[in-house]
């Protein structure tokens, strides 16, 4: 633990891209209490500029404020970010564990369906299934699950795959442990690093989804986010440029520093690697 | 007879935090045009490092610190990179160790040795020459091998191939860097002749780089053994093999296994283990195109009786892995009885099995690959018996006497695999599979990984334990000579059936099958006897 | 892989792309019945205008009343005519509407397509060139700052600075309104509608490209035949020609077609943002109206576009590469 921490240091970025995550779940933790209200609320005029009427980041078309909207958008850019990867890695892993555990005509299968699903054009996808089960947190978390799962199955089928072939794992087989306690207590441990670097890369993708869907209207009705802001700025962009702008920026931080952990933690957890990679540490 | 390379007391620096300053220190060596000199050492001793400074090739992680390094009267390290490179491929050149990477996947080999002509300007002679030189190196119907890309070839083809790009340009030098360790002994030996018989006929110097013994015996005229970096000693190839002075030489010819096996007690017919008809048939394709079936396994019958060692083997691809693995169910074969005290475990259901793993355990060969990186040594060792319903306290006390008994010491219970050395690691591995108190072991290359030196020492030790616990074990191993020194009998495998099995004298000294008199003519350095040596 | 082969791989593909297709047809069928509510007002368009006598038709035609199967025969048959629907809200067949559409968005990915992989390549293969130095590091950090921002937000920007701030650029559509342009100058005009959309959709699949073509060139360097090169002498520029940019640009052409159908998905932003007559704004166009039949239809062309490309990268693949066979 000590050296993985010690390894994580020793990419800048990462260390960056963590404070900045922080701050941005701390803006979310305390949201209600910054702003505290409903961010549906009018609070001043009608497109105020950033600074000008109390507003620090102005207002929208109806008087909202600009920043509370954000730090409430957080809160749902972050959770469906976080339930959907959890959701998609539940789908991923158990697919990829079943493919590149049993091999043979499961694995075909499991590949196939895999294939299936990374070849159709997974936004629309996302698009028509929040559409026909109308827009809601619950559907948005469930549209980017079913779309975002394909890249887990992959990588942990092939983890597996070539982790049942090491002779650590044969070792276990003919020592005549359970097929449940190799999986579990052999494979999994040594297919986690992997996971765990994809996995912060997929939290930035689906919250990247939700703002496309939110963006086009998808959003759950009842809740503030950033691609809403943006797609309500959108029509009034030569008037209010503030209104798109900061949302944006938003997204992009977030998205950015859950990137740069990512990387961080793709060094920690592959040291060897992380050296290799062209002399600069 | 004219210096053709002088290196010249050569300092190497290694990246700081490596293990130590230097990879090559203050090291001396020249070579003549017309002989081959064998550079030797264990891995990491810095040999190749040396080769690479000589071609120009070092990574540029590595920097020479001073020495010089003087080719056909010019300063290597002082030429330009450009003067360089019009050297390399033209003067002097390099054939590597894995010929399976070593060639473009993309590019047709004839177009490869093609480009080492074209760089050096002589392209227009590409297309009678690329011919000329397949068949030179003894490449059946040249002109078809040309057009074929590198993945059609075999291993041994490839390094034909290499050596071909090679000698494009009548080099004055060539550079060998273990160009053989990756090959099967009987392409080995074709390889090996085939330098030799090149090397007189054109008076090229070679620098043949190598970590065995019986390879330098085949082939050397001098020899320098390298150590840590440094040469140890240097000399003609007839002294330095029967008259070695160095302290680190003499263990290291020491641990050449010599292939006499120890008399030993008569073994008398008590069947543990035997095997009728088994077969296992691989199937490759898929649902269009050709399905090809390959049989991994046919005719491979054989009794092993209590208390005996019998010595599987064969070349990679002979199908004795994969035999040894039907034993133990990690693979599963279609037909055939595998009897174990006379019961069929073939038809048995995983959990049938589960009281025969205790009986039957089994030692792998890679040691890095062996153990599970994130489990102690400890819990390695003890999850076994455990499983089987062994108290914790009891399997915590059958580790640590297993520890001593394969000399590690205690308080390696608490650490990790990554801690331990190759040896030490192969080491762990034979306490979990002692762990179960097997009386069958099933030994699968258990020390071609590594080096000669700690190879010796493992296999000391199995033929101690083997004494000791009265173990019946079925060995696995592609080195002829270390089949020869553990082994009670023989069987040879060649493409998945046995072709001939005996007592291991009698194979050795009278071979019914020519496959076998074949694998006996490959063992390198088979004209040399080493010297009985008392260690320093 | 072989010349001659090439007919039997083509043929093992394009039946692996109908199956594809067929899967996709059958999924579309079972979201229509998956969908909360009455199947019929789901084709006719969610909102409630749709009248009974209406509904009765669909029912009629889709054959609502009868077993599951035999409505998913005559949903399938349907398909397989290019029968892709009416859609109520603008009185026209949905195959007409995405026929229509479909150039502009064509032209649109197409146009972005090329951009990301030329530029994205080249700065991919400079940072690998000079790894470690400042320009891989510029190189680096602008393909992060891409990947990290939505594809929607760098539109609206581009708009702000290029088309509001300094008006060098049209901020929506694909032609001027208003004005009849002939030959060269009807090109140029949309030439310059495309260039904002373009450069948008583009600029996050160069960062994708350029990120991943640097360490395919990092990892093809450190392989041995790349030292045999340099053994034999052969210059450094032609190794990096002839030896490492072939054998990377494998993994960049199969990322190619992993990436279709995301740049269609990209393209529905894009098109959203900046007005632009494709199918993406179409899909837009129906999502407002809840026009679910428009909708599907959208899914499943953008959906054969992606498995149309997707054979050509395999094809591509193949030709490049000698080792794939026929099989798999």
């Amino acid at each position: 633990m000590k050296e993985f921490w010690r390894n994580f240091r020793r990419n800048r970025g990462a260390v960056v891209g963590l404070a900045v995550l922080l701050l941005v779940l701390l803006l979310a933790v305390l949201a209600p209490v910054l702003f505290p209200g409903s961010p549906w609320d009018m609070a001043g005029m009608p497109f105020a500029p950033p600074g000008e009427m109390g507003m620090l980041l102005g207002t929208d078309s109806l008087g909202r404020d600009v920043a509370a909207g954000i730090a409430h958008g957080a809160r749902v850019s972050l959770l469906v970010g976080a339930v959907s990867t959890v959701a998609a890695l539940a789908i991923g892993v158990s697919l990829g564990a079943v493919a590149g555990y049993l091999g043979g005509v499961a694995d075909d299968v499991v590949m196939r369906f895999t294939e299936f699903f990374q070849t159709i054009p997974s936004f629309v996808l996302a698009i028509l299934l929040v559409a026909i089960f109308t827009p809601s947190i619950g559907s948005i978390v469930f549209a980017i699950a079913v779309v975002s799962w394909p890249p887990v199955a992959r990588v942990v089928r092939a983890e597996f795959l070539s982790l049942r072939s090491r002779e650590f794992v044969q070792a276990a087989e003919v020592l005549g442990k359970s097929r449940l306690s190799i999986v579990v207590g052999d494979i999994l441990p040594n297919a986690l690093s992997p996971i765990v670097v994809l996995s912060s890369l997929m939290v930035a993708s689906a919250i990247l989804l939700e703002s496309a869907l939110s963006f086009l209207g998808l959003g759950d009705p009842n809740m503030m986010s950033w691609g809403f802001l943006i797609g309500s700025g959108r029509s009034v962009i030569r008037m209010a440029w503030w209104m798109s702008v900061f949302p944006g920026i938003a997204i992009f931080l977030t998205v950015l520093s859950l990137n740069l952990v990512g990387e961080g933690l793709s060094d920690a957890l592959n040291p060897r690697l992380a050296r290799n990679r062209g002399g600069k540490a | 007879m004219t210096r053709l390379l002088t290196v010249d007391s050569l300092t190497v620096a290694l990246p700081p935090g490596a293990d130590r300053p230097h990879a090559v220190e203050d090291l001396s060596l020249h070579l003549d045009a017309g002989e081959i000199l064998c550079v030797v050492g264990e891995s990491g001793s810095g040999k190749s490092i040396t080769a690479n400074t000589v071609m120009g090739l070092l990574p540029k992680t590595l920097k020479v610190k001073s020495g010089r390094i003087t080719f056909e009267g010019e300063d290597v390290l002082g030429l330009s990179a450009e003067a360089l490179r019009s050297r390399r491929g033209r003067r002097m050149a390099m054939v590597f160790q894995e010929p399976m990477t070593a060639l473009n996947p993309l590019m047709k080999v004839g177009d490869q040795i093609a480009e080492a002509l074209a760089v050096h300007g002589r392209a227009a002679e590409a297309r009678a020459r690329v011919p000329e030189l397949l068949a030179a190196v003894n490449l059946p119907d040249p002109a078809a091998i040309a057009r074929m890309h590198p993945f059609r070839l075999s291993g041994g083809q490839r390094q034909r191939v290499m050596i071909a790009m090679a000698l494009a340009l009548e080099p004055a030098l060539l550079i060998a860097d273990e160009p053989t360790t990756a090959l099967d002994v009987t392409t080995q030996m074709q390889i090996l002749r085939l330098i030799r018989e090149i090397q007189s006929r054109k008076g090229m110097g070679v620098m043949f780089i190598t970590h065995d013994f019986g390879v330098v015996a085949e082939i050397a005229d001098r020899v320098a053994v390298m150590q840590h970096g440094r040469i140890v000693e240097q000399g003609p190839a007839a002294q330095v093999l029967n008259a070695p002075r160095h302290p680190y030489t003499r263990a290291l010819i020491a641990a050449v296994p010599h292939g006499a096996a120890p008399e030993r007690a008569p073994i008398r017919p008590m069947p543990v283990l035997s095997l009728k008809g088994v077969t296992k048939t691989y199937q490759r394709g898929g649902w269009f195109g050709a399905r090809a079936t390959v049989k991994a396994i046919h005719d491979a019958d054989f009794t092993l009786n209590k208390g005996e060692t019998l010595g599987l083997v064969g070349e990679s691809g002979s199908g004795k892995s994969t035999l040894a693995r039907c034993v133990v169910r990690l693979v599963e074969p279609e037909a055939g009885e595998i009897l174990f005290h006379g019961k069929d475990l073939r038809p048995l259901s995983r959990q049938g099995w589960l009281p025969y793993r205790r009986r039957i355990q089994m030692v792998f060969q890679d040691p890095y690959a062996s153990l599970n990186p994130r489990r102690r040594v400890g819990d390695a060792i003890m999850e076994g018996p455990v499983t089987h319903g062994v108290s914790v306290e009891e399997a915590r006390q059958r580790a640590l006497d297993l520890l001593r008994l394969v000399r590690l010491d205690p308080s390696a219970m608490e650490r990790f695999p990554h801690e331990f050395s190759g040896g030490q690691r192969q080491r762990i591995g034979l306490a979990r599979a002692l762990a179960m108190q097997p009386e069958l072991l099933i030994a699968d290359e258990p020390v071609s990984a590594l080096d000669v030196s700690v190879q010796a020492q493992v296999l000391d030790l199995l033929a101690e334990i083997r004494q000791r616990l009265g173990l019946t074990m079925l060995f696995i191993t592609h080195d002829l000579r270390v089949a020869a020194q553990i082994c009670d009998r023989i069987a040879v495998m060649q493409r998945g059936a046995i072709v001939e099995q005996g007592p291991t004298a009698e194979v050795f000294g009278a071979p019914r099958h020519a496959y076998t008199r074949a694998l006996l003519d490959s063992i390198p350095g088979r004209g040399w006897t080493p010297p009985v040596l008392t260690p320093a | 892989m072989e010349l001659s082969r090439l007919p039997a791989f083509l043929l093992a593909r394009a039946v692996k792309a109908a199956v594809v297709i067929l899967a996709i047809v059958v999924c579309n069928f079972f979201l229509i019945h998956a969908a909360p509510g009455d199947p019929a007002s789901i084709i006719a368009g969610q909102s409630g205008a749709a009248d009974a006598k209406f509904l009765a038709q669909l029912r009629a035609q889709f054959g609502l009343d009868q077993p599951l199967y035999v409505q998913l025969w005559l949903y399938l048959k349907g398909v397989l005519t290019l029968d892709l629907g009416f859609s109520h809200r603008q009185q026209v067949s949905v195959a007409a509407l995405l026929l229509d559409r479909l150039p502009a968005t064509l032209l649109l990915t197409g146009a972005a397509f090329v951009f990301a992989i030329s530029v994205g390549v080249a700065m991919g293969a400079l940072a690998a060139r000079r790894v470690g130095t400042w320009g891989d590091s510029i190189i680096t950090i602008l393909a992060l700052t891409f990947y990290a921002t939505p594809l929607f937000w760098v539109g609206l920007m581009l708009v702000l600075l290029f088309s509001v701030a300094l008006e060098w650029l049209p901020s929506f559509g694909m032609a001027s309104v208003g004005v009849e342009l002939h030959g060269i100058a009807a090109v140029l005009d949309v030439a310059k509608h495309l260039l904002l959309p373009g450069l948008t959709l583009g600029l996050f699949y160069v960062a994708v490209y350029a990120r991943l073509s640097r360490a395919t060139m990092l990892e093809v360097a450190d392989q041995d035949f790349v030292k045999t090169a340099r053994a034999k002498g052969v210059p450094e520029g032609r190794i990096l020609r002839r030896h490492i940019l072939r054998n990377a640009l494998l993994p960049v052409i199969t990322f190619a077609g992993i990436q279709a159908g995301q740049l269609i998905g990209g393209s529905i932003l894009v098109e959203t943002v900046f007005a632009w007559p494709g199918i993406g704004r179409l899909a837009f166009e129906a999502l407002l109206a809840r026009d679910y039949q428009v909708l599907l239809g959208v899914f499943f062309c953008t959906s054969v576009m992606v498995v149309l490309f997707n054979l050509i990268t395999d094809l591509l693949y193949a030709i490049v590469d000698p080792r794939v066979e026929v099989a798999r």
